[in-house]
């Protein structure tokens, strides 16, 4: 069943178009991720949804809800985590939660839920002396008190050390198994492939693909990829002829061989054949970032 | 009415968490107040003045100043910065709207600078043996129609400011001139014509002169009162104008 539908959604601002016709739906239960690069619309995106921005035209529905007509009725079933939002300097956690708890009709419990968030020791700590990962947790439980149906995480790990974004993943997977929906957007692949039931894409102001992390991987086709340093000279005749290779290229003492079907079986019995040693062999699984590549033309972080 | 009650007690809770801006704005009006009731000369009757002293003027300059430490300080630094942090953003994620955080704020503004005004009274009536006001419906009045006029100018420069600093930064600024013409420095009664008759056409000018009539026992004279109703007509008008949550 599905939770936020949004259909066709344009944004202009001035001249610039920022979004071109956006699409997609949630199911409820899943861990939907949006992935771009800086720029594709991914915020503006999310903005409609919460109600933070008019798009020019489309529509969102989010829990049966009109984010643009619903303002009141809507924060009680989305909750909303919003890149670089802050507290007062001098609040401390628990008068936050308390604060924030006391906005909705049927608020979680929040010490509860500071506690799964690990916050419980900060209680009396005000925002301005909490570390970067622990604002963001703060973050994610404002946006977790009001008991919603779906929670929206805008670049949650922006800005974290890589212990922190591992420990935040595993709170949304906890999230998520208490029932909460969950929409993030992110611009990190491994973020991406690790937490998300289905990505949608963004370009450009465009959804280019929707799929699983390993549906989009395995669209991305001649994408196994086998390097080696040959321990004598060989022809790239003779592999380019073989019928599972794509391309050989050269690249510095190695040989970049791509290709599909069974391509090291092929690859090194060739080698075989011609009494060459392959030293240094490694085999490269297709990630996220070459299907990336694939379907934006770029990388993610350029 | 149960979240701007709490956001009320909130703010509060937070204003007093800053001993420089408690002490600027809440301790500053009745030391003030104080130092000038002990320089003698300042108790004697002045010619002219139909037997006031100056301690009797400065009283309502001083009530007017804290209305104006909050309303040109405090207001809008603070709700610049929550703009600029992104915390009225926020808040309209959730089911109460930000205009909530506007309305505690004002409380917060008016409930402190009527406490103020009540301390500042008794240490004049108290300490200085100045009357208080003969005709407190009119006080009343006067005091109100001045805090709306200077919390509209505080809201405009909200409004207007990029950031909490410049805020801060624009308020202060606004500050000296306004405590100039409401007679800080030189009484609106030693003032030249040129001078008061300026003073008369600001707000706080406007304001000192309403409050001293009505503690005489007079109502504020209409052109005070034009004055301060156009002030917060037209700041008000365009602090709604350019007023943003973000």
């Amino acid at each position: 069943m599905a939770i936020i539908e949004v259909d066709n959604l344009v944004k202009r601002y001035g001249d610039h178009l920022v979004l071109n016709g956006v699409s997609f739906t949630v199911e409820q239960g899943e861990i939907f991720g949006i992935l771009g690069p800086n720029g594709a619309g991914k915020t503006t995106t999310v903005e409609c949804i919460e109600g933070l921005r008019t798009p020019d035209s489309g529509t969102v529905e989010v829990c049966g809800l009109d984010p643009q007509r619903d303002t009141t009725q809507l924060p009680e079933s989305l909750g909303a985590q919003l890149q670089e939002s802050e507290l007062p300097d001098k609040l401390t956690v628990g008068e936050a939660m308390e604060l924030h708890a006391s906005f909705y009709r049927a608020p979680a419990d929040w010490r509860e839920l500071i506690e799964v968030l690990n916050l419980t020791g900060k209680i009396g700590t005000q925002f301005r002396r909490l570390s970067g990962g622990q604002k963001q947790r703060l973050s994610i439980a404002l946006a977790l008190v009001g008991n919603p149906r779906v929670a929206v995480l805008d670049e949650l790990t922006t800005g974290l050390d890589p212990q922190a974004r591992r420990d935040t993943w595993d709170l949304i997977e906890s999230i998520r198994d208490r029932g909460t929906t969950i929409l993030m957007v992110t611009h990190f692949m491994e973020e991406a492939e690790r937490l998300c039931d289905r990505i949608a894409v963004i370009d450009s102001g465009r959804v280019v693909a929707l799929d699983t992390p390993a549906g989009l991987i395995s669209a991305v086709d001649e994408r196994q990829r086998i390097r080696f340093r040959p321990s004598a000279p060989l022809d790239h005749a003779v592999l380019a002829g073989l019928p599972e290779v794509h391309t050989v290229e050269r690249s510095g003492v190695q040989l970049v061989v791509t290709g599909t079907g069974n391509l090291l079986h092929a690859v090194t019995s060739v080698l075989a054949r011609h009494h060459v040693v392959a030293g240094d062999l490694r085999v490269e699984q297709t990630s996220l970032d070459d299907a990336f590549v694939a379907l934006t033309g770029r990388s993610i972080n350029s | 009415m149960s979240a701007l009650y709490r956001l009320t007690v909130s703010e509060t809770r937070l204003f007093f968490r800053e001993p420089m801006s408690v002490f600027f704005v809440l301790a500053i009006p009745p030391a003030l107040l104080v130092i000038l009731g002990l320089v003698p000369s300042f108790g004697d009757p002045i010619e002219g003045l139909g037997g006031l002293r100056i301690i009797d003027l400065y009283t309502p300059i001083v009530v007017a100043m804290g209305i104006t430490l909050f309303a040109l300080t405090s207001l809008p630094q603070q709700f610049a910065t929550y703009r600029e942090k992104g915390i009225l953003r926020r808040m309209r994620t959730t089911p109460v709207r930000p205009a909530a955080m506007l309305g505690a704020q004002l409380l917060l503004a008016s409930i402190l600078s009527v406490v103020t005004t009540v301390v500042v009274l008794a240490i004049a009536r108290l300490g200085f043996d100045v009357g208080l006001p003969q005709q407190p419906l009119s006080y009343l009045a006067a005091y109100l129609l001045s805090a709306l006029a200077m919390f509209a100018i505080g809201l405009l420069v909200a409004s207007l400011s990029p950031t909490g600093k410049t805020a801060g930064a624009v308020g202060t600024v606004l500050l000296f001139p306004s405590l100039f013409f409401a007679g800080l420095w030189i009484p609106r009664d030693s003032m030249n014509d040129v001078l008061r008759t300026i003073s008369d056409f600001t707000p706080l000018g406007a304001s000192v002169q309403s409050l001293q009539d009505a503690a005489a026992g007079d109502w504020p004279q209409l052109l005070h009162v034009a004055v301060m109703l156009g002030w917060v007509i037209i700041a008000g008008g365009l602090a709604a104008r350019y007023f943003r949550w973000e």
